[in-house]
Formats: C-alpha cells, sequence, structure tokens
C-alpha cells in the first residue's frame, strides 16, 4: 500500500504505560507536501503518538516507515537528525539564550573542532538564522534578544523557524497556538500556510476546530488510544469530527479495532 | 503594516534596553558605590583615603598597597566561585569546594614536603621519607586528580542518582572534609619544598585567578561547553529534547568545578606554606556568595564569569574597607550576611518582573 510520496507511515503503533494502552495499533499515513491535523480529546493518545514518531519515546509494538525505510528511533535527536522536526507543546526553548543559539542548540555550528570545547561559529548561526527566519516569513525584530524577553507568539515562531532550519522532511506541531492571542495566533497560521505553499509536510495536533479546517488536507481522530476516523477535509464538517471525537460516531474501517 | 510587522508579533514590541544594560553593569555600579561609601566613611571617620594615594610616596594615584591586599585576598576562593558559577548556572549548586580544598591541599602537601627543616628531619613529615623533596609537578598533580575525583562523584551523584544537587554535594563536603581530618590524624603539614612554595608566592594567586577567569569566561561565550551549560541551567527539558546529553555535561561541570577547587587548594598551601585539616571552612559559601553578588541567578541559567569577579572584588572590597576603618570583624560577617540576601532578593524580584513580561 505504501505509495512512493508517503513520507511517514505507522503500523499497528502502540504503546503502553504499565497497563495502561495510551496507543493502540495506529495506522497512520502523511504524503508529500500533505498537511493532517491530528484531533482528539485530552488523554486520547495524540501527544503519546507524537512521542513515538519523534523518538522521544520507544513504542512498545508497531513499525514506523520513514522515507520509505522502517525507522526505530533511539532519541529526540536521531528523529531530527533523519528530519522529523517537532515544535513542542513545551516549546523546549531555552530562555535564557537567544534565537540563534536556541535554533542551533544541540547541533551548534562550530570553527574548530575540539570535543565539548569546540569553537562556536556565531557569525553563520546568526545567517542561517535570518535565512530560516525569512523562509518562515517569521519577523522577530532582534535576534540577541533573550527568549526570556519575548511574547508567546514570538516564542512559538521561534520554535518554528527552527523547523525550517534544517530543510526538515516532516514538520510536527503540538498545539503550537494554545497559549496564544489572536493576532499572535494568526500570525503562526500564517507560518504554516508558508510552509504549505512550500510543499512541506506537516502534522498539526490542534483542539481548534476553525483553524483545522482553516488550514489542513486531512483530519486524523484519536479516541482513547485509537484511530477512529481519517477524514479529508472536503468530505466532512466540524459537527462531523466532534462527533468521531466524542464517540458518537466511529469510522467504518475502524469499527473492529476501535470496540 | 508593514513596518509594525518589524516591531514584532502581535504589536508587542521588543524593549531593546534590556539587552543593552547588561546585569554586570549593575554588579560594577554596585561595586563603585561601595568603593565610595569607603570613600567617604574613611575621610570622615580616618581622615584619609580608602583608595587613593595621598601621601605622594609612589607614582601611582593609587594606594597600590591597598589594591592588592583587596584582590590577593579574594583570589583563592575567586578561583572557587569561577568553578561554583558554572555549577549554579548549569542549575545546580556545589557545597563541597570548601572540603574539597581542605582535603586536596593536605594530601597535595604531603607530596610537596622537604625531607630535611634546619639539618633535621621534617618533624611533621605525612608520609615518609618517599613523598619528600619530589618535584613540585607531583603535588600539583595529586590535588588536580583528588579535585577531579571528587567534581566527577558529585556529578555522577546529581547526573544519575536524581539527588538535589544540595544533598549529594553536602555528602561531598562532610567526606571530603573527614578525609583531610584523616590524612594525618589532623596534624598540619608543613615545610614545602622551594618549588612548590613560588607557586603560590607573592602575587601568583592573582595571576592564577586573573588567568583562570579570563580562560572560562571564553570557554563559557565561546564553546559548546558554555552554551549547552546555560540551556541545561534554563530549560533542562529543553536541552535534554535538543539531544544535549545532559547528564555527561552535568558531570563534566562538576568535574570542573572540582578541578579548580584543586587549583586553589595548591594556591592556598603553598601560600601558606602549610596545610591544615581546617582549611578552606566556609570558602563554599564565600564563592557562592560571590557568585550570587556577581549577577549569578540561583535558578540557573543566568550569570557569568565577568560578574563573579566582580562580585568577588567588592566581598575584597568590604573586608579590606572594614579593616581600613578599623572595624570589628564581626561587623564584616555581617554586612556580608546582609550582602548576600539582598543580592538574592534582587535577582527573584528582576525575575519576577521579566516573568510579567517586558
Amino acid at each position: 500500500m505504501t505509495s512512493s510520496n508517503t513520507i511517514l507511515e505507522t503500523v499497528g503503533l502502540t504503546k503502553h504505560y504499565g497497563g495502561v494502552h495510551a496507543l493502540e495499533g495506529a495506522n497512520f499515513r502523511i504524503h508529500a507536501g500533505e498537511h493532517v491535523a491530528i484531533m482528539g480529546d485530552n488523554g486520547a493518545g495524540k501527544s503519546t503518538f507524537v512521542r513515538q514518531i519523534t523518538g522521544v519515546e520507544k513504542p512498545t509494538r508497531g513499525q514506523i516507515i520513514f522515507n520509505g525505510a522502517p525507522v526505530a528511533f533511539e532519541n529526540p535527536m536521531e528523529a531530527r537528525e533523519a528530519g522529523i522536526e517537532t515544535v513542542f507543546q513545551s516549546l523546549a526553548l531555552a530562555d535564557e539564550l537567544d534565537v540563534p543559539d536556541n535554533l542551533f542548540l544541540g547541533r551548534e555550528l562550530v570553527r574548530f573542532r575540539f570535543g565539548p570545547f569546540s569553537i562556536l561559529d556565531y557569525k553563520a548561526m546568526r545567517q542561517r538564522t535570518l535565512e530560516a527566519l525569512e523562509k518562515t516569513a517569521v519577523k522577530i525584530p532582534n535576534l540577541r534578544n533573550t527568549i526570556r524577553n519575548m511574547s508567546g507568539g514570538q516564542r512559538q515562531c521561534v520554535a518554528i523557524a527552527r523547523t525550517a532550519t534544517f530543510h526538515s522532511k516532516l514538520t510536527i506541531m503540538d498545539e503550537p497556538t494554545a497559549a496564544l492571542g489572536v493576532q499572535e495566533t494568526t500570525q503562526v497560521e500564517n507560518i504554516i500556510r508558508t510552509l504549505k505553499q512550500q510543499g512541506e509536510p506537516l502534522i498539526l495536533i490542534s483542539h481548534n476546530m476553525r483553524q483545522v479546517f482553516d488550514l489542513v488536507d486531512r483530519i486524523v481522530v484519536f479516541r482513547r488510544g485509537r484511530i477512529v476516523a481519517d477524514l479529508k477535509k472536503d468530505e466532512t464538517n466540524g459537527q462531523d469530527v466532534v462527533a468521531y471525537i466524542t464517540g458518537a460516531k466511529t469510522g467504518a474501517e475502524f469499527q473492529d479495532t476501535a470496540a | 503594516m508593514a513596518t509594525s510587522n518589524l516591531h514584532g508579533i502581535g504589536g508587542l514590541a521588543f524593549d531593546s534596553s534590556k539587552r543593552r544594560w547588561p546585569n554586570e553593569m549593575n554588579v560594577l555600579l554596585a561595586l563603585i558605590l561601595i568603593i565610595g561609601i569607603f570613600e567617604l566613611l574613611g575621610h570622615l571617620m580616618m581622615g584619609q583615603s580608602f583608595l587613593f594615594d595621598t601621601s605622594d610616596r609612589s607614582a601611582s594615584i593609587f594606594n597600590e598597597q591597598r589594591l592588592r591586599i583587596i584582590i590577593l585576598q579574594v583570589s583563592i576562593v575567586g578561583i572557587i566561585a569561577i568553578g561554583v558559577t558554572q555549577v549554579i548556572i548549569a542549575g545546580g549548586i556545589d557545597l563541597s569546594s570548601g572540603s574539597v580544598v581542605g582535603a586536596a591541599a593536605m594530601i597535595a602537601m604531603s607530596f610537596a614536603q622537604v625531607a630535611e627543616v634546619n639539618g633535621n628531619a621534617n618533624p611533621t613529615l605525612a608520609l615518609g621519607p618517599w613523598a619528600a623533596d619530589l618535584p613540585v609537578l607531583v603535588p600539583v598533580a595529586v590535588a588536580l586528580l583528588f579535585g577531579l575525583l571528587a567534581g566527577i562523584i558529585n556529578g555522577a551523584l546529581v547526573a544519575y542518582t536524581g539527588i538535589p544537587p544540595f544533598i549529594a554535594t553536602l555528602g561531598m563536603m562532610v567526606t571530603a572534609r573527614g578525609v583531610a581530618k584523616w590524612w594525618t590524624a589532623g596534624r598540619p603539614i608543613s615545610f614545602p619544598t622551594e618549588g612548590y612554595r613560588t607557586v603560590g608566592d607573592g602575587l601568583m594567586p592573582v595571576i592564577i585567578f586573573g588567568a583562570l577567569a579570563i580562560l572560562f569566561h571564553l570557554v563559557l561565550r565561546h564553546t559548546v561547553y558554555g552554551k549547552h551549560t546555560y540551556a541545561i541551567g534554563s530549560n533542562e527539558d529543553a536541552a535534554r529534547m535538543s539531544g544535549i546529553k545532559v547528564g555527561r555535561h552535568k558531570v563534566l561541570v562538576y568535574m570542573i568545578a572540582g578541578l579548580l577547587a584543586g587549583v586553589a587548594a595548591i594556591v592556598l598551601s603553598s601560600k601558606n606554606l602549610t596545610a591544615q585539616a581546617g582549611m578552606g571552612v566556609m570558602y563554599e559559601l564565600d564563592a557562592i556568595a560571590m557568585a550570587v553578588i556577581g549577577g549569578v541567578s540561583l535558578s540557573g541559567g543566568r550569570g557569568s564569569i565577568v560578574g563573579t569577579v566582580l562580585g568577588a572584588l567588592i566581598f575584597g572590597v568590604i573586608i579590606s574597607g572594614f579593616t581600613f576603618l578599623r572595624l570589628d570583624a564581626y561587623y564584616q560577617e555581617m554586612v556580608k550576611g546582609g550582602i548576600i540576601v539582598a543580592a538574592v532578593v534582587l535577582d527573584q524580584w528582576r525575575q519576577r518582573r521579566a516573568a510579567w513580561g517586558p
């Protein structure tokens, strides 16, 4: 079934925390240039799913196929090196560092390699940061500003720009606008549209129905650790999606798994 | 519209004044203010200047002797403070450095003794004649190795057992002091070799402190190690998610702190020409205080070596200022305590203000 333009596919992806079945047999697929939303109630398994495919945790069972090859990431860095960039709910930014420092955190450019005492190449990092911000149309007035002194929207933009700096093959955003104001949300949504225009595939986790219908091509619904629906945006509506989220409805092809 | 976008997202403009006024400037101003107070009190109470040379005896306008004392008396604790600064920036704390100084000084000194004093056998010989009259490299290496080992144990405990740094290093503080006393059953060790004596002679402590301060300032600013140290202190989860090996890095940070405590032990015992089990008591707190006064945030992620050096100078100025005014040492400690608390209160206040937004 795997077509040549599939970016990421999971087969029977399962995660148990002791007796808790947080994720059960998830079959998911995203194609090149596609923007897919993952929706579901709190505790439905959305974040658990993301943690498996980004190497934060190791799945109990199941397979992850990325770019046509099976992968088993040991840690987030491996996933990132493979080309999966994640904007986590917790942002994962260091407050006391500035924009280029955060963009290159953990993969600093160096002028002179000497183990942990390698000399940083500030100039190159600054240059690549500017390019990334341009690419995502993110406007940050002063790169030297520390994250601490930035608004929630700016922080989110820095986190998103990080994914663009490294020419990722797949971007994952975990509720990128949950903590943002109206204007800031618009800004982030514009960045997501820019990514769409550039053909960058994206998995968007969101609770915001309007946002999801505005931005993505396809909606995958999780409920109690299982995928219960896979809907094309044009063939569904908000009420329908809510029915799947709350359990009033279950997709025909998922009837057997989502008992 | 296009121009308003340039000033940030959601209309929140960036307050550029925050960046142009580094925290170190505040510490420098505090230092100048404190010198000014002593200068004023000096004229009022003693009828003489605190820092300037009024007798026209030397070519310099400064009272060089006082300057030398100020810097000299803080340089040994200052060496420790360079390491402690890095530990605190990484979100930890090191209470063991004073005791590590004591133990490392005892152990190093026992390898630095001369065999004979005035024709008689050295009465304080700790290890027997085989350890006497060794080249200076031996005691230096021994002290550094001990500091390194203590640091590795500290770091490993903090990184891999999950116990708070406060407890891990408190354990090392008590243990290392025990080692210092056990080494010779409490007897002091004296009469170092000529070579060992030169290590901490004259202005050597200041030179070593200065060189290490410059070295680690550059390391913190310009190396991956420095960047990761700040990152871990500012958001450990973010650092981990970014692929930084947090545990390994913490071990390295505590190791460097231990190594610097070893350096301080060498300089201190060489300068004093003796090592005693009680050496370095309270040094860890003085070092932490220097860092905190210098703007290093106890919650991690913030501070600099420049700040700590200025903090150390504030310490030195206060101590020699009180001596200059012929005030009892008791007052020194009271004021020192007050300044430490004030520095932390200021830091908390700054942080809360930052959390409320620019």
